[in-house]
């Protein structure tokens, strides 16, 4: 090489093509990593799709099951149940799950807000079983299977997840609007309620609904709490109700090909309302985060 | 008059005996803390300028440990502007929010000594705290409106509390944003949101906002520093009028804003008063060594 001695370092050799060559290897398997993430989501989808669509008719979302040994029927007792159980155990969750972020992140000093996190981080993984166990115990055992059972099982399974978000957003409100607030002598839980809270709007309604599309698939909790139930449409949350995951359960677990199929149609319906939910939060959230200006 | 008046006040009824130059108003000796009640801009423009003296007595701040303000004791001339100029971390802001009672909304802050607002200790228990912010306003670095108020609800965030009418509102938001010299920009767009206005005028939003409440003193903490030189010079203006009506206190880094809009200047340093003094006498002949280094640029 006749390069000056000066440039050496400049030239493509040694260490430096070896980084690059790490570099390369590193690149290349974060992208596949993340086209694998959204072939997962697109097989998923596309083979409920494919298999449930079949049995997908008007009829099939306003006709309650099928009683057994019949033929034909519908999952409009199961949307309707799946319906007030979610409702239910939304109307419980998220004004507590705000409440508890409010608390944490406008009111509690450090000291108070870590451990709360923490505790919610924990019951944010306690597997769904456990908590159905739980409220078995607690309301079910030596009694009967109810919906509204099934909705606190819910209910706690969404109270983290709301009040995590909602933890997130509210921090994400600048400190000098509150400032502002405290300026003009607005007394602190007013800064709250007129400043704060509308200014993350946006993003608590996304953590609401992020955490309604969690509880609409749950399984674990409702099989233990309200599988046994009545035939035709319920509403009536001191009983069992049907679901939609307890129909795809049921259905796939029996031995006819026209079950299996309305299983699959079931999940498709599941599916989409959970997709759906999830593309409004997006929007949500885009829109607040503009607002706040983050 | 004011039936929120926090606490009765001897020192500022014995202060002023003398009979007042407009007998319409006897605000001038016995004016209170607070006054949301329904006053006339013209009544406002009359007032004796005998309130809104702010005093402080052997002032001390910290953030924990750090002793941000160290024995400070000061004037507050009413009807004057006084510039506060010093290096950052000089203890400027810190001070300033002790007016107010910004300083303790800090976790691990406090302050010993007094602050007193015509005679009145604003850290007296008896004192409540949301009467002090209304009578001693603040506009901060940045302009903050309320991103999810339109223009005239940012103006009467502050007044909304206090149960007055729509149409009280409204005539009082008018006359706050007519007092920050913004009416005119924005009267055909008063439901449109507070942040579409461009910085300048979103400043001048939050005066208006901290007007609103009908302070005697307004503190304004570097109110400048993130708006363009047009922008500047329309606040620097505003000052100028508003000094009529309140007490003003302004934070400043640039010295030639202060030389422009002050009437009195003071030169802070280690959380010390150095100098405090007449614009020009500051600028041109100060007393101290320091004061003089620092306004001529040799440090800071």
């Amino acid at each position: 090489m006749n390069a000056p001695a000066g440039h050496s370092l400049l030239l493509d050799r040694g260490h430096l093509k070896r980084r690059k060559r790490v570099s390369a290897i590193v690149s290349a398997a974060s992208t596949v990593a993340a086209l694998l993430a959204v072939a997962v989501l697109l097989i998923v989808v596309g083979s409920v799709l494919i298999k449930g669509v079949g049995a997908l008719s008007i009829h099939f979302l306003t006709t309650p099951t099928a009683l057994f040994g019949e033929s034909g029927g519908g999952i409009s007792n199961a949307i309707v149940g799946t319906g007030i159980m979610v409702g239910l155990a939304a109307l419980m969750a998220i004004p507590v799950g705000l409440l508890v972020a409010i608390y944490t992140t406008e009111f509690a000093s450090p000291r108070t807000a870590h451990p709360i996190r923490f505790v919610l981080d924990v019951l944010n993984g306690v597997p769904t079983i456990i908590t159905g166990i739980f409220v078995y115990g607690l309301l079910v055992a030596g009694n009967h299977q109810s919906g509204f059972a099934a909705s606190i099982a819910l209910a706690i399974i969404m109270l983290p997840i709301v009040a995590r978000t909602a933890q997130e957003v509210l921090s994400l409100v600048p400190a000098t609007l509150k400032e502002a607030a405290h300026a003009l002598g607005i007394a602190p839980w007013r800064a709250t309620v007129r400043v704060t809270l509308p200014t993350a709007a946006g993003g608590l309604l996304t953590g609401a609904l992020l955490a309604v599309a969690r509880v609409a698939g749950e399984t674990a909790p409702l099989i233990l709490l309200s599988s046994i139930f009545a035939p035709g449409v319920l509403t009536e949350p001191g009983q069992a109700l049907a679901s939609i995951p307890i129909f795809i359960f049921q259905a796939s677990e029996s031995p006819s090909p026209e079950a299996h199929t309305q299983a699959w149609a079931a999940a498709l319906i599941l599916i989409a309302f959970v997709l759906a939910l999830n593309i409004v939060a997006r929007a949500f959230y885009a829109r607040s985060r503009k607002r706040i200006g983050a | 008059m004011d039936t929120r008046h926090p606490i009765e006040s001897p020192t500022v009824t014995e202060q002023n005996p003398e009979p007042q130059a407009d007998p319409g108003t006897n605000l001038g000796h016995s004016r209170p803390m607070v006054s949301v009640g329904g006053e006339s801009a013209a009544k406002q423009a009359k007032r004796s300028r005998e309130v809104g003296n702010v005093e402080l007595q052997g002032l001390n701040a910290y953030y924990g440990s750090n002793h941000a303000v160290r024995d400070v004791s000061l004037a507050f001339d009413s009807a004057k502007v006084t510039a506060i100029i010093g290096p950052s971390g000089c203890g400027k802001s810190t001070m300033v929010r002790c007016i107010n009672r910004m300083h303790e909304e800090i976790a691990g802050a406090r302050s010993e000594g007094q602050v007193l607002l015509d005679g009145l200790d604003l850290y007296d228990p008896r004192i409540d705290i949301v009467a002090v912010r209304r009578s001693v306003g603040m506009v901060f670095q940045k302009p903050n409106p309320f991103p999810t108020m339109s223009v005239i609800d940012n103006v009467t965030a502050g007044l909304r509390l206090t149960g007055a009418s729509r149409g009280e509102l409204e005539d009082r938001g008018r006359e706050a944003l007519v007092g920050a010299g913004l009416w005119d920009e924005v009267k055909d767009r008063l439901k449109a949101p507070g942040v579409g206005l461009s910085g300048g005028q979103q400043q001048r939003l939050c005066i208006a906002r901290a007007l609103a409440v009908d302070p005697e003193v307004l503190l304004m903490d570097e109110p400048c520093s993130a708006l363009d030189p047009v922008a500047t010079l329309r606040i620097e203006e505003l000052i100028a009028e508003l000094k009529q009506r309140v007490t003003i206190v302004i934070v400043t880094h640039n010295m030639q804003q202060a030389a422009r809009v002050a009437d009195t200047t003071v030169f802070m340093l280690d959380g010390e008063l150095v100098e405090v003094g007449p614009t020009d006498k500051l600028f041109t002949n100060p007393d101290d060594d320091r004061t003089e280094q620092y306004v001529t640029g040799k440090f800071g």
